[in-house]
């Protein structure tokens, strides 16, 4: 019954999409009011039938309703409370309904934070988010309808995939999806105003908002999925370039594109078709990872079990999406004109070049991803590509990113006279190298071109961006006032700068000092790993839920401090499924892991041991970049109505991005 | 001060170096880093190159995992059907590496003819089948009766 509702509802749901998707754009272009007002309530309406909806899932799972298909192949009776409630999103139906649910939410945010909005715009912008649900609901009803009955009703569920009951992965899909389709917000913006004809400041600075929660949502996603990787595969690294990584990487690095080319847009009225575009490629990329993740294509680690007939759906959407876009754009694009004129050094042509280089890298991750996929589709032979390709086209890419994303921010709108700031940096330049120099050499005794480079790098970025800052802070009377007069974007944007580079130290140190070892150990053996000792004390049986499972306990000892890890290996008794479960110690400056790999005879088992230095900040890098976009999107000027003369005057121009 | 022509040309100037830096690191890093697949027919004839790492697929031969003692040293065969090699591989195999399991091996065929595996990939859901792996077996006949629920299961 509950099922059947929510199907009922999704139904409706869809009914309200068309509605919403097809009156307020005909409204708009006729100039119909009554038809745009539709806009409005329709959005309203979806989202409350796509809750009831999934709420009507979430109500199965806690009911173990086995006659619904979908929740007799992902639960089962002795799956914990908490994570019956995830298993709605552990697989596909459900993981497209929570799409579907987030767009729904995005469609209900911007009905309600769009006061300032003119009429037309909000319904074009509502119109087009219509358009984009009307595709995914279809693609659900036809394809992968959760709600599906089940006959005969099995006596219990098969479980949820065992990787999948854990913290990190209950709340890694739902913030990756908040990002992947908050971009359609961002999308529905620029085609709504290409439609218009408004693409001038006042359409950047009412996206800049939501293309930054966007941004945010989905760099906690990435963050949260590097983070569940490492301690739940058990292979103790952090990121793969896998293709699914490389899935939400690519509208990541757009995104990040597109908040930069937001700015230049806002403030100078520069640049309008390249960001239109930009949001155009960054959603057209949010559907692309869709697609690779559901469509069963790719070998990946992620390819949890899918159906092709699902991918051709999702690639004629994104078909669809892409081609019917990119004629909007073809079409209305040549009218537009950027007014601002600026020279070659000037901040407009710094974020050109960070654009440029963004772009890049998220293209050659493109080809790395697909170039394997299209070799197949012609029957050219199966190939793939190895991790060290994005690692080597990648490095050299970001390097140029690193050395001008701190100091970016010191150039003039318009023009930048160069000398001046070489002047100021004259000495914090070297001195970062040399320090990053000097701390590899004397620290950890390393001559490493890469890792001197690289910290080298993360010094400067650092160091550049808080210059920047006290550049700003300097130019009031005290210091006091100074920090009082900036607006929270400045603090934003130095905060997401300093995550990179705190990302940047992470990621080279965790690289290049990391020890690994595999041995063999039975109870009593030692190993000795980085200074650490592990001891190996023993096994013994310990009982979860769902599942049984060896535990080892580890005394890792090390100048008279000693602590005890317990690495499990467990087994899931429903899908008859081993899982490593690693141990962690983890710290500020190192990580102690533990994994049990196999049993090998009687009582040796096969282990891994690593000690990780500063893994960690791999990821405190991340919280910087959330903080950053959540200390940007604060800012009050986004939530002021916009004065008609403030436009793109040139007196704003020499304001904060 | 720019005119919209010179700001056009610097715009395009950028695109092509941007492009042409990313092509060149993206062809350079391509050729040393495409992983061909071969089926253990396709080695068996000949076909996989000698002294170049590739992929290799198939299913776990059943009773052919044999692990040396004292070491991390595991011997098995990967099989298509008609042909099986002997594969070599020191380290952890994954969680779901078993007998009968289809999984994936990247390495080289060394002079004797045995895979000297570096990596060995099995995917994380017990009735997953790598797409390469179920379609070289359903070539060569090797595909398990039982295949067909293997998706829906």
């Amino acid at each position: 019954m509950i099922a059947e509702l929510g199907h009922i509802a999704l139904i409706m749901a869809l009914l309200m999409a068309l509605l919403q998707g097809a009156f307020p754009l005909m409204g708009a272009s006729q100039g119909v009011d009554i038809w745009m007002s539709v806009a409005k309530p329709a959005g309203r309406a979806q989202f409350l039938f796509l809750l009831v909806s999934f709420g009507a899932l979430t109500a199965c799972f806690v009911n173990n309703d086995f006659s619904v298909e979908y929740v007799a192949r992902n639960s089962n009776s002795a799956l914990p409370l908490y994570y019956r409630i995830a298993a709605v999103w552990g697989s596909h139906e459900g993981s497209m309904l929570l799409w579907a649910t987030i767009l729904g939410l995005w469609t209900a945010a911007v009905t309600v934070f769009s006061r300032s909005l003119s009429e037309d715009f909000l319904a074009r912008v509502l119109g087009i988010m219509g358009l984009v649900s009307v595709g995914i609901l279809l693609f659900i009803l036809f394809t992968s309808n959760p709600f599906e009955r089940l006959t005969p009703v099995p006596p219990d569920g098969n479980d949820l995939n065992p990787l999948l009951q854990d913290f990190g992965m209950t709340v890694h899909p739902p913030m990756l999806y908040m990002g992947y389709v908050g971009l359609s917000v961002a999308f529905a913006f620029a085609i709504a105003a290409l439609l218009g004809g408004s693409l001038d400041s006042a359409w950047a600075r009412w996206s800049r908002p939501w293309t930054l929660v966007a941004w945010l949502f989905l760099t906690g996603g990435i963050t949260l999925g590097s983070w569940w990787a490492y301690y739940e595969l058990g292979w103790g690294g952090w990121w793969f370039w896998d293709p699914v990584e490389n899935a939400s990487f690519m509208p990541w690095l757009v995104a990040t594109a597109l908040i930069h080319s937001l700015a230049v847009t806002e403030k100078r009225g520069a640049f309008k078709a390249w960001t239109v575009l930009l949001a155009i490629f960054a959603f057209s990329l949010s559907l692309l990872g869709t697609f690779l993740v559901r469509s069963g294509v790719l070998t990946s680690v992620h390819a949890f079990a899918s159906d092709p007939t699902r991918g051709l759906f999702i690639l004629i959407l994104l078909a669809i999406v892409v081609g019917g876009s990119l004629l909007v754009y073809t079409v209305k694009a040549p009218a537009v004109r950027d007014v601002a004129r600026y020279s070659l050094v000037s901040k407009e042509n710094l974020l050109l070049l960070n654009n440029i280089l963004l772009v890049t890298a998220s293209g050659s991750i493109l080809l790395g991803t697909l170039y394997p996929l299209i070799l197949d589709a012609l029957k050219l032979g199966k190939i793939s590509v190895g991790p060290p390709y994005f690692g080597t086209v990648f490095a050299p890419l970001m390097a140029p990113i690193f050395l001008l994303a701190g100091i970016g921010p010191m150039f003039a709108w318009r023009e930048s006279p160069i000398g001046r700031i070489l002047h100021r940096v004259r000495y914090l330049f070297p001195a970062s190298f040399v320090a990053g120099i000097a701390l590899a050499a004397l620290a950890w005794d390393e001559t490493d071109f890469k890792m001197m480079a690289g910290l080298g790098c993360a010094f400067w970025l650092a160091a550049s961006a808080c210059l920047s800052l006290w550049s700003r802070i300097r130019l009031r009377d005290g210091w006091l006032e100074g920090l009082r007069a900036q607006s929270p974007s400045v603090y934003g944007m130095t905060a997401a700068h300093l995550g990179v580079a705190v990302f940047l130290v992470g990621a080279v140190l965790s690289d290049r000092l990391s020890q690994e070892k595999l041995v063999r150990m039975a109870p009593g053996d030692s190993v000795m790993l980085a200074g650490y000792t592990f001891h190996f004390l023993g096994t013994e049986t310990v009982q979860g839920p769902n599942f049984s499972a060896q535990q080892a306990t580890f005394r890792v000892e090390r100048d008279g401090e000693s602590l005890e890890l317990r690495p499990q290996k467990r087994n899931y008794k429903v899908q008859r499924n081993m899982m490593t479960e690693a141990a962690i110690d983890p710290g500020l400056s190192r990580d102690l892991y533990v994994a049990l790999g196999e049993p090998l005879d009687t009582n040796a088992w096969s282990v891994r041991l690593y000690v990780k230095p500063f893994i960690r900040w791999i990821w405190a890098g991340g919280l910087f970049m959330i903080a950053g976009g959540i200390l940007s999107v604060s800012d009050r000027r986004y939530r002021l109505p916009l004065p008609e003369t403030r436009a793109v005057a040139g007196r704003a121009a020499s304001r904060a991005i | 001060m720019m005119t919209p022509r010179q700001r056009r040309m610097t715009w395009v100037a950028l695109m092509v170096a941007g492009v042409s830096l990313a092509a060149f690191f993206a062809l350079t890093a391509f050729q040393k880093n495409l992983l061909y697949f071969y089926t253990p027919s396709q080695v068996a004839s000949g076909e996989a190159p000698k002294g170049y790492p590739f992929r290799i697929g198939g299913l776990v031969v059943k009773d052919s995992v044999k692990r040396e003692p004292d070491s991390l040293t595991v011997r098995f065969e990967v099989s298509d059907g008609p042909n099986a090699v002997p594969v070599l591989y020191t380290g952890i195999l994954p969680d779901l590496f078993r007998e009968g399991q289809g999984i994936i091996a990247v390495g080289q065929i060394d002079d004797g003819g045995t895979f000297q595996a570096t990596e060995v990939l099995a995917k994380h859901d017990e009735n997953y089948m790598p797409p390469e792996v179920a379609e070289s077996l359903k070539k060569n006949g090797g595909l398990p009766a039982d295949y067909s629920e293997y998706r829906k299961k």
